[in-house]
């Protein structure tokens, strides 16, 4: 009897073991496209820290009526194909952010690639109370052809 | 043995109270003596501090502003430009969380010069100070031709700044925030675009508010 339950119990722990091996693979195993998204949202947050921190604030909380915030979800899900060349060429119109108007100018950033302008809008747009998901350099190349 | 416990007590003594000493902030600039005679004929030396020499620039509101607004009062300085995108906004960034502790005291001043002679007339500046949130008298936000405010920078506030076309903005400054005393003496400089560092400066303006002439 003592036999049996030995067996059993050794049993029991070699296939939970077999189990959590099997369960750590799969869960440790994010699908291509999430560990893409990473690799965007964390070279984004460099990148923003860098370059659009000083002015946006490290909350994107902006400067005063000198810098918008960038946590106008809906203004910046409506122009989302606009942003590639707000970067890149700099804005000089008025912008209405959560119902105020901005009207100071935003410096051009030309030395970012395209892919840098992909990860920086990444990231702004999925923090500060965003959450819009992947936006691939393709595409910020396709929105570059659009600019005014 | 006695002596020694007596003696042991004392040094106690001495080290509790070299710890309860006020806090004091260093005078910093080049400084010289001055030896003087008094009535007596007798020798006495005097240390003369830098301060900084009196000055006439127009502010935010087109009002020719001098030192004598700044009498009796601590000052923070520093130097800047409107259309500046590097640090200029982390500076003021961290300059209004220090005018926001300090707004309504009448002890403490706030001063930006600008470096950019030919764009920042005092119109803009007023454009810019409401932008940045700050309104009234305690901030100064101050215009002046390019040979004053470059010499007031580097040989007084000690603050190197320079025109250069290579910049991305043409102009190339340090970010210190510079603590003037009642006297006008350079009492602290600090990286106006650091945190830890104008957090430090606000302790250090509560020692220097404390401290008695």
């Amino acid at each position: 009897m003592s036999k049996i339950k030995g067996i059993s119990f050794r049993k029991i722990v070699v296939y939970s073991l077999f189990g959590m091996a099997i369960s750590a693979i799969i869960n440790s195993c994010q699908s291509a496209s999430e560990i893409e998204m990473a690799k965007y949202l964390s070279n984004g947050k460099d990148i923003y820290l860098a370059r659009c921190q000083n002015c946006h604030g490290v909350n994107g909380e902006g400067l005063g009526e000198l810098a918008p915030p960038l946590t106008d979800t809906v203004f910046l899900k409506d122009n989302k194909e606009k942003l590639a060349c707000y970067i890149k060429n700099g804005v000089s119109e008025p912008m209405q952010i959560h119902g105020k108007t901005y009207q100071e100018k935003m410096p051009a950033f030309k030395d970012l690639h395209d892919i840098d302008i992909a990860q920086v809008m990444v990231y702004i747009t999925n923090s500060f109370g965003n959450k819009q998901g992947m936006y691939t350099y393709e595409q910020v190349a396709r929105d570059l052809q659009h600019c005014k | 043995m006695k002596k020694l416990t007596l003696y042991a007590a004392f040094g106690m003594l001495l080290f509790g109270a070299a710890c309860t000493q006020e806090k004091k902030l260093p005078i910093l600039g080049d400084r010289e003596a001055k030896i003087s005679k008094d009535a007596n004929g007798n020798e006495k030396i005097d240390t003369v501090y830098k301060t900084i020499p009196d000055f006439k620039f127009l502010n935010q509101d087109s009002v020719e502003v001098t030192q004598d607004m700044f009498n009796n009062k601590i000052y923070v300085a520093d130097f800047f430009f409107t259309s500046c995108t590097t640090i200029c906004p982390v500076m003021h960034r961290n300059m209004k969380t220090i005018y926001d502790k300090y707004q309504g005291n009448p002890e403490v001043m706030f001063l930006s010069h600008t470096i950019d002679f030919k764009y920042d007339k005092p119109s803009v500046l007023k454009k810019y100070a409401q932008k940045l949130g700050v309104d009234g008298p305690q901030w100064q936000f101050l215009y002046g031709d390019k040979a004053t405010v470059y010499s007031l920078a580097k040989e007084d506030y000690l603050v190197a700044v320079q025109e250069d076309s290579a910049a991305t903005d043409g102009y190339v400054h340090q970010g210190w925030l510079v603590l003037i005393d009642k006297h006008k003496r350079i009492r602290g400089a600090y990286d106006g675009t650091k945190t830890e560092e104008v957090e430090k400066l606000k302790s250090d303006m509560d020692v220097l508010l404390a401290e008695k002439d």
